[in-house]
């Protein structure tokens, strides 16, 4: 059984250690995403999930943390429908998403948005028309309302200057800017993030997680962030899961988060080597390994 | 007695693979097909994709025949005098082109230039999850990326093998009457008495089609289908270009034993 630190807190806006403002009044508290016993693997003989459950309410920012390889990305996949779960429920908005057809797949896409590890910028496209690409695809907005509509986005995410340049002209943490102001474009009810802070610098980092925060606050989204990073999403986000052996082994809010004596949450918050998390992989006794053993 | 049983088993494995690849790529194309509509209805995704495809060939296809042409007349003119034939210069010329080599090498350049060039793009958008992005957006990446790229392949070829084989036969000309002095009315008639339309010329525009669809069916495949890996991504390249060069050669024997079957019969 997972530990679970506390229940989902009440959202407040007062002052946090951090510094960070929370929304008070994001949502209604009935869950967005359900994930109940979700078990998934690529092959039948590697299981990346076995069994997780989480539950995410409207309206909030939730992190997903765990080492690499334990399956956070792919919980992000079976969100948005690109794999189906070998058992359990992924559940958005009340609905089954193993159970939509196409059409109700398209639909459900259409209303969520997904910021992808290195952006995956349309290379060949300028910043202006990447931003442009899923208003065009999905509305008949005559262009001088979209170029507007672009271009509130971008300011959003103070790149309107930017809006002429091609992604190869961006640094990392432009492209990432980038990438969120597409992300938003249609304005979606539920963001997933994937490692978004991932080969940012400090100031960078900064900038996109204040991004993350005041976006899902100000459009009333709900958003769930998948990243190793505890010390920026400890001052962004409303609560956090963390998996491991393709489970949920601890959760809670950011205050019980930081108290937690809990070993592994201990181990991932000071980044100890060695704990629940082993540092090496499996292997055999050194000695028998070592060559010279065997002489 | 293992290493054997293993090489029957690498055999059948490698076999299997083959057959679960091409139905693979049998129903990658029946995608293609039934997602080709917003291609048509967008027409700008296609003529970005020709000017690609079709009109950054233009050069290396056009370079390549007049000096194939040449060549051609060349080398023709040494056989042909032993005979006293070289008034025959025009026909040897034209229909060496026009039934075979300007669908084949035409074929074969576009393979190694666009084809080449196809799988790189959609295999790095691949990599660089571009093509999940779009898949994310609600936006069908087959309709969107897979589809202009293959239609601008399958229109740009039968028109670059055409150009193909008139700089072809206007660098045989040069050579011909310009260089090495045969007449040049004798040239240009015994062509037009020799070629005909349909026996000639269309059966080599059928050909350019026919490779025009696999040369552009393989590109888009390999990469939609290649690991998403810097390597992956290579490897995929160069199976393009190999796969569609043996494709094009294979077809080319099959098409012309059932096409011009009556000339060797007769």
């Amino acid at each position: 059984m997972p530990t679970r630190i506390d229940k989902i807190p009440a959202m407040s806006s007062s002052p946090t250690p951090d510094g960070v403002a929370r929304s008070e009044n994001a949502g209604d508290g009935s869950p967005m995403i359900e994930l109940s016993e979700v078990a998934f693997g690529y092959t039948k003989a590697r299981q990346i999930l076995s069994g997780v459950t989480l539950s995410v309410p409207k309206g909030k920012l939730v992190a997903v943390m765990g080492g690499s390889g334990c399956g956070k990305t792919t919980i992000l996949r079976l969100l948005c429908g690109q794999h189906a779960a070998t058992s359990g429920r992924v559940k958005v908005s009340g609905k089954n998403i193993d159970e939509m057809s196409r059409d109700e797949l398209f639909s459900h896409r259409r209303r969520l948005g997904m910021l992808f590890q290195f952006g995956a910028l349309f290379t060949d496209m300028t910043v202006f028309e990447n931003v442009a690409f899923p208003i065009r695809e999905h509305t008949d907005l005559p262009e001088p309302v979209l170029h507007d509509l672009v271009l509130m986005k971008l300011n959003a995410v103070g790149l309107r200057g930017a809006a002429h340049l091609k992604p190869s002209e961006l640094s990392g943490g432009m492209a990432r800017r980038v990438a969120l102001a597409r992300t938003i474009a249609l304005d979606p009810e539920l963001v997933l993030y994937d490692e978004p802070f991932a080969g940012l610098d400090p100031i960078s980092l900064s900038i996109v997680g204040q991004l993350i925060r005041k976006l899902n606050d100000a459009l009333g989204m709900t958003s769930i962030l998948v990243t190793h990073d505890i010390m920026e999403s400890l001052k962004i986000v409303d609560y956090i899961y963390f998996i491991a052996d393709g489970k949920v082994v601890a959760h809670g809010d950011v205050e019980s988060i930081r108290r937690s004596t809990d070993p592994f949450v201990k181990q991932f918050v000071n980044g100890e080597p060695d704990g629940p998390v082993r540092f090496h992989y499996p292997a055999k006794p050194l000695a028998e390994a070592f060559s010279g053993a065997s002489a | 007695m293992n290493a054997i049983l293993n090489w029957f088993a690498g055999i059948g494995v490698t076999t299997r693979g083959a057959i679960a690849r091409l139905g693979f790529a049998t129903r990658f194309l029946v995608a293609v097909v039934k997602a080709s509509g917003t291609t048509f209805l967008r027409p700008r995704l296609l003529i970005r994709e020709l000017y690609h495809a079709g009109v950054l060939s233009l050069v290396i296809v056009l370079m390549s025949g007049l000096f194939v042409g040449m060549v051609l007349a060349l080398q023709g003119y040494e056989t042909l005098v032993r005979f006293g034939a070289t008034e025959a210069m025009g026909v040897l010329v034209a229909l060496s082109l026009v039934r075979e080599l300007g669908p084949v090498v035409a074929g074969l350049l576009f393979a190694s230039r666009a084809g080449s060039a196809i799988t790189a793009e959609i295999g790095l958008m691949k990599t660089t999850e571009q093509l999940a992005a779009m898949e994310v957006m609600a936006v069908n990446p087959i309709a969107r990326v897979v589809a202009p790229r293959f239609w601008a392949g399958v229109i740009s070829l039968p028109f670059l093998a055409a150009l193909f084989s008139t700089l072809g036969i206007y660098g045989g000309y040069l050579v011909a009457v310009k260089l090495i002095g045969i007449d040049g009315g004798a040239f240009w008639g015994q062509m037009q008495a020799a070629v005909d339309w349909r026996y000639d010329v269309m059966n080599g525009v059928i050909k350019s089609i026919v490779f025009a669809f696999a040369v552009s069916l393989i590109a888009v495949f390999e990469g939609y289908d290649a690991t998403p890996t810097a390597e992956g991504v290579s490897a995929a390249t160069t199976r393009t270009v190999v796969t569609s060069a043996l494709a094009i050669l294979t077809i080319d024997f099959v098409l012309t034993v059932f096409m011009f079957r009556g000339s060797v019969n007769g």
